[in-house]
């Protein structure tokens, strides 16, 4: 090593360097975090919006700071946790709610086929993801006389007020 | 720190009687490092309109509120989420630890108030042209008297024991708050609205306004927010 070298490592504080370089590794580290937090933000937003409006974008669980402020390292962690945590459940919901859709489809195809196996099943118009109102029920034709000759379809109740 | 100038797209140029620049305010270094793409970008505006700024609104401006009510309607308001420059807000909300989904975002409050009220409201000239300027393009804009404003506007840090505004008086901010601030005081807490005496009364004549840029959220919508409140302040936009 040269001397003008030597002299110019002697006088840095190796301390100082140490600092440096971790605040430079943290910053980029809460940079990383921070595109995480926007991805999952953007999938959370399009899962709510697609399936509106049953399923809350509330979380009960988020971590709530007294007003906006520049997050740490560890804030950023657990902001990016929770939302992974959030972004998970709502999948689940999601995924539970097509397989709702599905069995609620399924079974009015079957009550249009065979309304008599089925008297007086009821499957809101909700639960196809068709809309929030009305029902499909199976009943009886013409009141008690289509009960006693066993005369059913599936009618559709309005619902709506 | 001496703000850059940044001209406006228009190529009509503004209305008479407003000033012909929109200013790029400062950042704090420290702020600027984490949240790259944050920026404030202000206007003074000589009011032109007769009458208070608080009083009820034009013929003209209950128009537009009209028109945006019948245009914004369910499907669009819970879309409205996933657009390109309200989704940028929400990410950022997140990134300084507010949760859109409780402290909502100003394009999103608003059409939210539009579903429940059935339409946008009245809610006086001046907050009516802030509206229809957060509606057309999404770009949360305020105003400040411009008489209690020193300097400069910029987003910085909150000192320790600060307090918002210059009134002695006001409401303690705490160390560490993002505010958007002039050379003397915060007016502002990000977001939030002006501090008490720095809002703008029914007699004011001139006015800071300013809105916050986010990233992902390009300079053109920003000074279009503010061109469109400049113009309606000024009565060219009949």
């Amino acid at each position: 090593m040269a001397q003008t070298e030597q002299l110019t490592v002697d006088r840095l504080d190796p301390d100082r360097i140490f600092d440096e370089r971790m605040a430079g590794h943290e910053r980029m580290a809460r940079e990383a975090l921070r595109a995480q937090v926007a991805k999952l933000e953007r999938e959370l937003s399009g899962l709510v919006a697609q399936t509106f409006p049953h399923i809350s974008p509330r979380d009960a669980g988020s971590e709530t700071f007294s007003g906006p402020r520049l997050l740490g390292l560890a804030e950023l962690e657990r902001l990016r946790d929770r939302l992974a945590l959030r972004v998970g459940e709502v999948r689940g919901q999601v995924a539970e709610r097509a397989a709702l859709e599905r069995r609620s489809r399924a079974l009015l195809q079957r009550m249009k086929l065979e309304p008599g196996h089925y008297k007086f099943v009821r499957v809101p118009v909700a639960d196809l993801g068709d809309g929030h109102c009305g029902v499909w029920e199976v009943r009886p034709r013409l009141g008690l006389i289509g009960m006693l000759a066993g005369w059913w379809h599936v009618k559709l109740s309005s619902g709506c007020p | 720190m001496s703000p850059d100038r940044a001209q406006s797209p228009r190529s009509g140029g503004p209305p008479p009687g407003a000033d012909r620049e929109l200013v790029r305010g400062w950042c704090e270094r420290e702020v600027q490092q984490e949240l790259p793409g944050l920026g404030l970008m202000s206007a003074t505006v000589e009011v032109q309109l007769k009458g208070s700024l608080t009083g009820a609104s034009s013929p003209a401006v209950l128009a537009r509120l009209r028109e945006h009510s019948n245009r914004w309607r369910g499907a669009r308001a819970v879309n409205v989420r996933q657009e390109a420059i309200p989704a940028a807000y929400r990410v950022f909300f997140r990134h300084i630890g507010l949760d859109p989904d409780i402290s909502r975002t100003p394009i999103e409050a608003a059409v939210l108030e539009r579903m429940i009220d059935g339409g946008f409201l009245s809610e006086g000239l001046l907050a009516d042209i802030l509206t229809i300027a957060l509606i057309d393009t999404a770009v949360p804009v305020w105003a400040l008297d411009s008489d209690t404003v020193n300097g400069p506007l910029g987003i910085r840090l909150s000192r320790t024991e600060e307090r918002l505004g210059r009134n002695a008086e006001g409401p303690s901010l705490g160390g560490g708050r993002l505010v958007v601030a002039d050379a003397d005081s915060a007016l502002a807490i990000l977001f939030g609205e002006p501090a008490p005496g720095h809002e703008p009364t029914a007699g004011t004549r001139r006015l800071a306004l300013f809105a916050v840029q986010v990233a992902g959220v390009p300079a053109l919508h920003v000074e279009e927010a503010l061109w469109a409140c400049r113009f309606a302040l000024t009565d060219a936009g009949g």
